[in-house]
């Protein structure tokens, strides 16, 4: 019987990520939110997901991050078939992703640094790996001299940025972002774009839900856009090509 | 896992909810406290019961001259020399039979002299005035009716008398008393699993946020649920603590001081600290394992992991 960690990385070649035929239905919906999604993502790229409201991005973000099984089809992230994961093992699968959302997820009662630390301190890294690396991951992220200040303090960028930091500072293979510029402003949001290029230059793989068109336009990364559950278009430097 | 990382989030957890806890605390000192009073309770009806039952006899009476006018029983007259030997030669067949003890008028009289001394009723007292009897005992105390049956309305025989009965009374309320308290501690126990169960139900709203994050960052299940277990465990085991002060308290109160029962009742053997000390780790125990185990059962429900 062969056992594959999670520690390990997967094979060069093998795709981050890769849907086959997976489509996803709740309970009491008449529409399934996923139809029949085929798609692979290569260690390395950087991928915008649109696509309207209710089209079936955030059930693929929730996918990828097991919070649902797919009703049919199979989903392998980092090489693994999440259908077949057991509930255990699941968080062990999460420490190789890192996530990133729209309305910065940050503890307010704890510092920049304990925030970034939270994740460590979670998966039982010991005292000294943290007060190493978080100070190299916040100062990553353009964050050096505001470990101890508390969210609050912050504005929306910097809050971002910490909780990219957060997510980023267990180097997980995988970085996904739910609409990450969806509560700042366009220049703030230029910052935080040039900040998840760096991270994806690497090596980690970069998914990202967005709706802002300027942002996909300008980057000039693969676009893969959803409609009503189905995959309607999957390019090579897109460009955000939805119509409000 | 960092054991000051866990123990304070453990402390935020409770002081957020210090009324809960301190309802949980309270509810399950009091559940713990009646269950190890029913379980001393019982120690002390089965220490009393070998105590006494070793004591007493089933007294088989028999008629005198003075009986043959009074009793009903005895109308035939007093009892003959044949039929004290029939009797007597009877109950040594039965198997449940210890030993046979037969006492005279004369020996009677002598007991009688010496419990009540030079009192004006013991002087006019008079040897045939007395009983002769056949004092038995029973190999198992509780087969006393056999022998009731068999002997009593022979002829001769004035009656058979059971001195368990009297105890038996006393016995019988005492478990009356256990039940009660068993009851009572039931349902003590249900509202205690109730507030810890909506205990739990209320940090994991209010940690909703922090338990998502953990989620995220790929924290395991148990160390997601671990804080809010050590939160139930500890305020359980607060509880248990109370419930064994209140037992310590309890027997000093009733048995040694205040009621002072031993006192007043010098008899009856009471328990002892031993048996109260050996009920206290298995009241620690339902007080750390019970509240931990509704906590994991209400987690299961209200906290997605």
């Amino acid at each position: 019987m062969v056992t594959l960690t999670y520690s390990s990385r997967p094979t060069v070649g093998a795709p981050v990520i890769r849907f086959d035929n997976v489509s996803k239905s709740y309970p009491k919906q008449n529409q399934p939110a996923l139809r029949d999604v085929s798609l692979e993502i290569e260690k390395g790229e950087f991928v915008f997901l649109v696509g309207s409201s209710g089209s079936g991005k955030s059930t693929f973000l929730r996918l990828l991050l097991r919070e649902e099984r797919a009703s049919t089809g199979t989903v392998h992230v980092l090489g693994k078939d999440l259908a077949r994961l057991s509930n255990w093992k699941v968080p062990h699968m999460r420490r190789q992703l890192g996530t990133v959302f729209q309305d910065f997820r940050l503890l307010p009662n704890k510092t920049v640094a304990q925030n970034v630390a939270f994740a460590q301190e979670v998966i039982g890294k010991s005292r000294g790996e943290i007060r190493k690396s978080v100070p190299q991951v916040l100062g990553l992220v353009g964050l050096a001299g505001k470990e101890d200040r508390m969210p609050g303090e912050l504005s929306g960028g910097e809050q971002q940025r910490v909780a990219i930091a957060r997510a980023f500072v267990n180097r997980p293979m995988l970085l996904i972002a739910d609409e990450p510029t969806g509560n700042l402003d366009p220049q703030t949001s230029v910052g935080i774009m040039k900040l998840l290029d760096k991270i994806n230059r690497t090596g980690t793989t970069v998914v990202m839900a967005t709706h802002d068109q300027n942002i996909v336009d300008q980057m000039r990364k693969r676009v893969i856009e959803l409609e009503k559950g189905r995959l309607v278009r999957d390019q090579a430097r897109g460009v955000y090509g939805y119509q409000h | 896992m960092r054991a000051q990382f866990v123990l304070s989030e453990i402390g935020v957890g409770l002081r957020r909810n210090l009324t809960m806890t301190f309802a949980v605390i309270v509810s399950v000192a009091l559940s713990l406290a009646l269950f190890g009073g029913a379980v001393l309770m019982g120690q002390q009806v089965n220490a009393m019961k070998d105590f006494w039952y070793d004591k007493v006899n089933v007294t088989i009476y028999l008629c005198n001259k003075n009986d043959a006018e009074t009793a009903e029983t005895c109308s035939k007259g007093a009892v003959t020399a044949q039929q004290k030997e029939q009797i007597e030669t009877d109950l040594k067949k039965l198997d449940i039979v210890e030993t046979v003890h037969h006492e005279t008028a004369e020996e009677a009289y002598k007991h009688y002299r010496e419990q009540y001394g030079d009192t004006a009723i013991a002087s006019v007292i008079t040897p045939d005035q007395m009983q002769e009897s056949f004092r038995v005992k029973l190999k198992d105390p509780e087969k006393y009716e056999v022998v009731a049956t068999a002997f009593s309305g022979r002829s001769g025989v004035h009656s058979v008398q059971d001195q368990r009965g009297i105890l038996e009374n006393l016995f019988n309320m005492m478990r009356g008393m256990n039940v009660a308290a068993l009851v009572v501690m039931g349902l003590m126990l249900l509202i205690a699993l109730m507030l810890i169960v909506n205990t739990v139900r209320v940090s994991a709203f209010s940690r909703r946020r922090e338990t998502g994050i953990m989620r995220l960052v790929g924290a395991s299940s148990f160390y997601i649920q671990m804080p809010f277990i050590m939160e139930a465990a500890f305020a359980g085991l607060l509880g248990g603590v109370v419930a064994c002060v209140l037992l310590l308290v309890g027997r000093y109160f009733l048995i040694d001081a205040g009621l002072s029962l031993a006192e007043q009742m010098p008899l009856v053997q009471f328990i002892g600290w031993d048996a109260v000390l050996s009920v206290l780790p298995l009241v620690l125990v339902i007080g750390l394992l019970m509240p931990s185990l509704a906590a994991a059962v209400a987690l299961r429900k209200y906290l997605k992991v």
